[in-house]
């Protein structure tokens, strides 16, 4: 692994990225305040002992933008990974099974995909009993839906050609021929998939705290803290703006990385170009 | 006077772009210099990367994918066309110089009709009034003798066959009257009972409206018949250029002599027969409603090479198919050894899968792009005995010694090797599982000839060495003679005919027998006048 072959957008993307886990992962010592404390007036201007001001309630902004971050990555990268997780394994072996399998696997996917995610999360999250685990197994499942078309998609192309023939006549059993013959050859577009994926998952979690739905209050999380502050504008105050910036910047690094990697992804020695 | 077309020291250079390297200038094709008068017809030979195609390609001022023209003159009629401004190089494509691709079936527009397209090119350059091309459209489907010339130009792409297509390219090259047509590999797509037709068809018309012509193709046979000047080629440079005759029956140089002796090569079959290895009986197969494989029956005799003959769509890699058990037959059986394989993939055990192994025609698609080259040859090594650590890596060793390419190889990808080493990495990976019959899918005919004749010595050797029994699909007689036992030829599903080879291929023939081996060229020069005139007699006679 050469240092010097990464890009200069690479590095922002994963200094970017760094700094946000750094956050979510030493949250407590480095945030100024606590997170629910009220420490000062209402919507403070920035600067002064509040570097970015104060909320609605007038609690510190930067301490509850580094407790948030804990929260938003965590349940946004949780569902995505498992997203992933579900949706390629279900689609690779809808794609390599094929008959009756892929027929009832992509007509439920099919199924959940004809009612707006949002809506179908918004019924669910109402009935369930609100808990983290609950929020991310609901958006992973949600997001799995998308995962699994352009998995089979990709899958499919791979699995007719004569090299899996090949697997399949030596005797090769489903798990070899998915995880070994298909999954290298499909990776740069899924690795594509998942730095959208995972912005995607930020701002639905933002959108879902938004309607009351995410993240609980007091605990802190960006999304909530744009709902909690949106009034705000309507005065001139920029408190909404903070957080909303916070989401931006993390799916503009996470998506930087993603883009580098995709491109070493297809260059590889023995890659197909494509992606 | 001056000749109609002059290339003098010609040079195509390229830039690479290799992943982490600074960019690199390839030079394509250097110091090639050569001249074509009216009417003449001019083949350029060489194996893939040669650099024909650029230099076809630089005849219309095209360089294709990056490639530039770095030097040299291209004069046609007097005046160099690389000079010419982007608007008189229009002017000059689709006009004076037409271009006829090697896949037609590629190169048609399928939402248009044939006859639209033929005249396209005429009528856009203003040579002709839509009557008038329509006219002549008509004429040349006649001269190129497609079937009912009045009409066939109301037909779409997928309604006519692939030679037919192919003649119909011929014809739009030849409509607006260029003054230079370049062929580009017109019939190596091809069967060959179509490319007679084909080749036959391109040399009437050359001869009839007077146009030179570049011929590019790889097979020297097939040039020898329709060519004046033969200019043999390699890495972009120039070997040998002469007269057709010169080159074919006095070859100067080390390569060319090769490459007229390449399909030269004859084995003796072997004397007993008797003992069987794989034995079809009776069977029939086919996808959903069609039926592809009607009542086949065959043996093959251990440690001995059966060839399966036919063009495409006779059935051959669905019997290779069926025998596999990718394709369960609807009828009939399998016997290996006396004993029946389940039709079926899934029910046959691991030891009988390892005792069949398979060849694919395009090594590039048949092996993991993913896997190094030791990967692909272990991994059959792990799954069927077990291998691992040193002694699977010393295994590997020796395949790769066994298929004559080195153990620094066992790190490479597949897409850093050469056509001929993918397909020996193909045949090391079946070799892995010490089988006792490998299937053979056509592994030579999407290489080049000189390689193709190193895969097959390899195979003929490893032969001698293991005992193993090849099933070779080929549609190329060359071939069965350089290494049959027996041969079964087929036709459209069926088996037209089966036995040992010195019987199959002496007379007397049945039909498509003597079709399939009186089309297959010969280096020899005028071998196509001398087939079509035997058969213009043997329709007189009927």
């Amino acid at each position: 692994m050469n240092f010097r072959a990464i890009p200069l957008s690479a590095w922002i993307g994963i200094i970017g990225v760094a700094i946000a886990f750094f956050c979510a992962i030493f949250g407590p010592w480095i945030a100024p305040f606590g997170e629910t404390d009220v420490v000062g007036d209402v919507w403070a201007p920035p600067g002064g002992e509040f570097l970015f001001g104060t909320d609605n309630l007038g609690r510190d902004l930067l301490s509850r933008l580094i407790f948030g971050a804990r929260t938003t990555i965590l349940v946004a990268l949780a569902a995505t990974v498992l997203s992933f997780a579900l949706g390629m394994l279900l689609s690779f072996a809808a794609a390599v099974t094929g008959g009756i399998v892929d027929q009832v696997l992509s007509r439920v996917n099919d199924l959940m995909m004809s009612i707006p995610m949002l809506i179908f999360a918004l019924v669910v999250l109402a009935v369930l009993p609100q808990s983290l685990l609950v929020l991310v197994l609901v958006m992973a499942v949600l997001d799995s839906t998308r995962v699994y078309r352009l998995g089979r998609a990709v899958a499919l192309d791979v699995a007719v050609m004569e090299f899996v023939e090949a697997a399949r006549l030596r005797g090769e059993g489903t798990g070899w021929i998915i995880f070994r013959e298909i999954l290298p050859n499909t990776l740069a577009p899924l690795l594509a998939e998942f730095g959208l994926r995972f912005a995607f998952s930020i701002l639905f979690l933002s959108t879902l705290s938004f309607l009351g739905l995410g993240i609980q209050p007091p605990a802190a999380d960006w999304g909530g803290m744009v709902k909690d502050n949106k009034d705000g504008i309507l005065f001139g105050v920029s408190a909404a703006l903070i957080p909303g910036a916070a989401i931006a910047f993390l799916a503009i690094c996470v998506n930087l990385i993603v883009d580098w990697l995709l491109k070493r992804a297809s260059s590889l020695r023995g890659g197909r170009g494509d992606g | 006077m001056a000749e109609l077309l002059s290339v003098r020291d010609l040079r195509i250079e390229a830039t690479s772009y290799p992943p982490g390297e600074p960019p690199k200038t390839v030079t394509l094709v250097d110091n090639v210099s050569f001249e074509l008068g009216q009417g003449k017809v001019l083949g350029l030979i060489g194996e893939s990367g040669a650099g024909k195609s650029t230099i076809g390609l630089a005849t219309l001022a095209y360089g294709r994918g990056g490639a530039r023209i770095t030097g040299g003159q291209v004069m046609l009629n007097n005046s160099d066309i690389l000079k010419l401004a982007p608007g008189g190089v229009r002017a000059l494509r689709g006009a004076r110089v037409c271009y006829v691709a090697q896949s037609a079936a590629a190169a048609f527009n399928p939402a248009h009709r044939l006859g639209d397209q033929v005249i396209e090119a005429s009528l856009l350059h203003g040579i002709m009034g839509r009557d008038e091309a329509t006219e002549r459209a008509t004429e040349l489907f006649k001269v190129l003798g497609l079937p009912s010339p009045e009409t066939f130009g109301q037909r779409y792409p997928h309604q006519v066959s692939g030679g037919q297509l192919q003649r119909a390219m011929t014809a739009m090259a030849l409509c607006p009257k260029p003054d230079l047509i370049v062929f580009d590999e017109p019939t190596t797509a091809l069967d060959v009972t179509t490319q007679i037709d084909v080749l036959a068809a391109i040399k009437n018309a050359i001869a009839q409206t007077g146009t030179a012509a570049l011929y590019i193709t790889h097979d020297l046979a097939v040039i020898a018949q329709i060519s004046d000047d033969i200019m043999v080629l390699r890495h972009g440079k120039m070997v040998e250029y002469g007269s057709a005759k010169q080159i074919i029956e006095d070859p100067e140089q080390e390569y060319t002599r090769a490459l007229v002796n390449v399909r030269a090569s004859k084995r003796a079959e072997a004397k007993d027969q008797s003992g069987v290895l794989l034995k079809v009986t009776d069977i029939s197969a086919g996808y959903g409603h069609v039926k592809v494989l009607n009542g086949v029956s065959l043996h093959l005799p251990k440690g001995q090479t059966l060839a399966v003959v036919g063009e495409s769509g006779s059935g051959k890699s669905t019997l290779a198919r069926v025998i596999t058990g990718l394709l369960p037959p609807t009828q009939g059986a399998t016997l290996f050894e006396g004993k029946e394989l389940s039709p079926a993939l899934a029910q046959r055990t691991r030891d009988e899968l390892r005792r069949i192994q398979m060849i694919y025609q395009i090594a590039d698609t048949a092996m993991n792009p993913r896997q190094t080259v030791g990967e692909i040859i272990g991994r059959p090594l792990t799954f069927y005995f077990g291998h691992s650590g040193s002694k699977k890596s010393e295994r590997v060793r020796q395949l790769l010694d066994q298929i004559e390419m080195g153990d620094r190889f066992a790190d490479r990808y597949p897409a850093e090797l050469s056509g001929g080493q993918k397909q020996r990495v193909a045949i090391a990976r079946a070799l892995a599982a010490e089988p006792e019959l490998i299937l053979c899918d056509e592994p030579t005919s999407a290489l080049d000839p000189l390689v193709a004749e190193g895969i097959l010595q390899l195979l003929a050797k490893l032969q001698e060495d293991t005992a193993v029994s090849y099933l070779f699909i080929t549609h190329d007689i060359a071939i069965v003679r350089a290494i049959a036992d027996s041969v079964a030829v087929m036709h459209r599903g069926k088996l037209v005919r089966f036995g040992p080879k010195s019987r199959v291929l002496s007379p007397p023939f049945d039909d498509y027998t003597d079709l399939l081996l009186k089309s297959v060229p010969e280096m020899k020069l005028g071998w196509l006048e001398r087939v079509l005139e035997d058969r213009r007699m043997a329709s007189a006679d009927n």
